[in-house]
C-alpha cells in the first residue's frame, strides 16, 4: 500500500501507548489497535477476525496479540492469524511518528 | 507407506472432529481424510445454541466453523447424517450406519457426549427438551414461540443460559435444582449464591433441593409435579442435568475406557492407530497434575489440534489450564482452572459494580478464578497459573495495579 492510497490521521500521542501494550483508537468508523513493540509502533484492525471482540482488551506477548474472547493469536507486525480459532489475517495499517504524535494511515475510502 | 496413499478417518463432526480433520490437512497430510458426522450439518460450535441462536437472534449458519467450499478446498470428504456403528481394529475398518465399511490407517474418535436422560415419568412428552445439537435448538424455538411458562430442570450452565434466554422474552421460568446450590460442580458456594441472586433478580423462580416427580399432559407437556408435591404449569421443559461421553463404540472395540476414552497427553488411545479428542476423552493434564474429562469449547478445539498433530507423528504434550465461559443476561462469566482445596479467596473489583474477579489461592498460587464481565484480567491470571507465578493477594486485589504489570514484573 503506498502513501497515495492512504490518509494519515493523528490518533494518539507517544506517551499514551506503553511499551508492550495495546490501545484502541478510531479513525472514522474504523477501530484500530495500536501497539508499541521494542520502541516501534504498529497498528492492526482492532476487531478480531474470528468473532466480535476488541483486541485492545487482549494480551500482548512475544510480538503477538491474543484475543480476549477466544484466545486467537495474531502477529502484531504482519497481522497474520497464528492460532485457532482465527484463520483470517488482520489488516495492518502504516504508522508514522511526527513529534509526539502517532499517525495511522487508513485507506482513503474508509476514513 | 507413502503419506498420500493413507486414509485417516475422523468419527464425529463437531468442534473436535472439525478441527482435527482440518489440522491434519493444514499440517501437510496428503492422504485421504474422511469426516463422519451423525448430524446433517457441517461442523459447528455449540455455545450459541443455548444463547443467541435459541432466540433466533443469530442464524445457525453463524455457528458453522467453515463453509462447505472450505472442505472442498482442503479436500476433506464429508459423510454427514451418517454414524459409525463399529470399529474392527484388526481389519482397520469402520462400519457405518448404512452398512458401508471404510478402511483406515489412523482413526480419530471425536464422538463427544450426549445429554444425560432424565428417568422421570412423562419425560418423553412433546415439549420436554434436551439441548445439545442444532436440531434441539430448532425444536425448542418452536415451543418458545408458542408461549407459556417454562420449567428448567437442572441449575447448571445449560439450564441457567436457557433460563436467561427465556426471561429475555419475559417468559415465566422456574428452575429446579436437585442439589442445594447452582452449578455446584463448577463453582464455589459463594459464587453459587451470586448466581442465585443474579437469576432471582431477573425474575427466575429458582427452587433448590428440588426435583421433578413426573411430567403430565395429554401427549404434550402441560404441567409437572415437583418433588415437594407441588404441581406447576409448564408448556415447555428443558432438561440440563449433565452429559455422558459417547464412548460405547470405543468400548465395544476393546479400547480402554473410564469415564470416557482413556488417552495420553497426545490423544493416543490404547490402540496405536486410534486417537481421541474432545468431550469424549479422559486425559492427563500436567498443569493440574491429574486426569480430567472436560466439556468445553476450548478443549474440544485445542485437544483435537494437538491430537491431529500426534496422528502425523509430530505431537507435543497437550496441557492447558481449563477455561470455560457462559453468557447470561448482561453478564459474561469466565472460569479458569478446576479449583480443589484452595485455602483462601481474594476478589479484585467490587461485585456490586457488576465486574470483578475472584481468585482461589492454594499455597499462594492461583488454583482457579472466576470473572464476571472481566475476561481480560482472567487471561492474565491464566498465564500466572500456567507459569505458577506467585502474586501477593493484596496486589491481586489492588485494581490500581494492572494485571499485565503484575505478570510482567515476575
Amino acid at each position: 500500500m503506498s502513501d497515495t492510497d492512504v490518509q494519515f490521521h493523528a490518533v494518539a500521542t507517544t506517551s499514551e501507548v506503553d511499551e508492550g501494550e495495546v490501545q484502541q483508537v478510531s479513525v472514522g468508523r474504523t477501530d484500530i489497535a495500536l501497539y508499541k513493540l521494542d520502541g516501534d509502533y504498529y497498528a492492526t484492525d482492532d476487531i478480531c477476525s474470528h468473532a466480535y471482540a476488541s483486541l485492545a482488551d487482549g494480551y500482548v506477548e512475544n510480538g503477538q496479540i491474543e484475543c480476549p474472547l477466544h484466545g486467537a493469536c495474531f502477529d502484531i507486525k504482519t497481522g497474520k492469524a497464528l492460532t485457532a480459532p482465527a484463520s483470517v489475517d488482520l489488516k495492518t495499517y502504516p504508522v508514522k511518528i511526527e513529534g509526539d504524535k502517532i499517525l495511522v494511515g487508513v485507506p482513503t475510502d474508509k476514513s | 507407506m507413502a503419506d498420500s496413499s493413507r486414509t485417516f478417518v475422523v468419527i464425529g463432526a463437531g468442534q473436535a472432529g472439525g478441527w482435527g480433520a482440518r489440522t491434519l490437512r493444514d499440517n501437510g497430510f496428503e492422504g485421504r481424510i474422511v469426516l463422519i458426522g451423525d448430524e446433517p450439518h457441517l461442523p459447528y460450535e455449540r455455545p450459541p445454541l443455548s444463547k443467541s441462536a435459541l432466540l433466533g437472534e443469530t442464524g445457525l449458519e453463524d455457528a458453522l466453523f467453515w463453509p462447505r467450499s472450505e472442505y472442498d478446498t482442503l479436500n476433506i470428504e464429508l459423510k454427514l447424517g451418517v454414524s459409525a456403528t463399529a470399529i474392527d481394529r484388526a481389519a482397520h475398518q469402520v462400519t457405518l450406519s448404512g452398512g458401508e465399511t471404510l478402511g483406515y490407517d489412523r482413526l480419530l474418535l471425536a464422538t463427544g457426549a450426549r445429554p444425560r436422560v432424565l428417568p422421570t415419568p412423562g419425560a418423553d412428552l412433546d415439549g420436554v427438551h434436551y439441548l445439545r445439537a442444532i436440531a434441539d435448538t430448532l425444536a425448542m424455538r418452536d415451543d418458545i414461540a408458542a408461549g407459556g411458562p417454562a420449567l428448567v430442570v437442572g441449575g447448571g450452565w445449560i439450564g441457567l443460559e436457557v433460563a436467561a434466554a427465556l426471561r429475555k422474552q419475559d417468559r415465566p421460568v422456574i428452575v429446579v435444582e436437585f442439589a442445594d446450590r447452582l452449578c455446584g460442580r463448577a463453582v464455589t458456594p459463594a459464587f453459587s449464591d451470586w448466581l442465585l441472586e443474579l437469576h432471582r433478580g431477573h425474575g427466575v423462580d429458582v427452587r433448590l433441593n428440588t426435583g421433578v416427580e413426573r411430567f403430565e399432559g395429554d401427549g404434550r407437556l402441560a404441567r409437572a409435579v415437583l418433588s415437594g408435591g407441588e404441581t406447576v404449569d409448564c408448556a415447555l421443559a428443558v432438561v440440563g442435568i449433565g452429559v455422558v461421553p459417547n464412548s460405547e463404540i470405543a468400548e465395544a472395540a476393546g479400547l480402554k475406557t473410564d469415564n470416557g476414552v482413556v488417552v495420553d497427553d497426545q490423544g493416543r488411545t490404547s490402540d496405536p492407530d486410534i486417537f481421541a479428542a474432545g468431550d469424549l476423552t479422559n486425559h492427563p493434564n500436567a498443569l493440574l497434575d491429574r486426569r480430567v474429562r472436560l466439556e468445553s469449547w476450548e478443549n474440544a478445539q485445542n485437544q483435537a489440534i494437538a491430537t491431529a498433530k500426534a496422528m502425523l507423528d509430530a505431537g507435543q504434550p497437550y496441557a492447558e489450564i481449563p477455561w470455560f465461559w457462559s453468557d447470561q443476561y448482561d453478564v459474561n462469566l469466565q472460569l479458569i482452572g478446576l479449583p480443589q482445596g484452595w485455602d483462601s479467596e481474594v476478589t479484585r473489583g467490587d461485585p456490586a459494580d457488576g465486574a470483578f474477579v475472584t481468585f482461589y489461592l492454594k499455597d499462594g498460587l492461583i488454583d482457579g478464578a472466576v470473572a464476571v464481565n472481566n475476561g481480560r484480567d482472567l487471561r492474565f491470571a491464566r498465564r500466572m497459573m500456567q507459569r505458577a507465578i506467585k502474586v501477593p493477594p493484596e496486589e491481586l486485589a489492588d485494581t490500581s495495579i494492572k494485571m499485565q504489570a503484575l505478570l510482567k514484573q515476575r
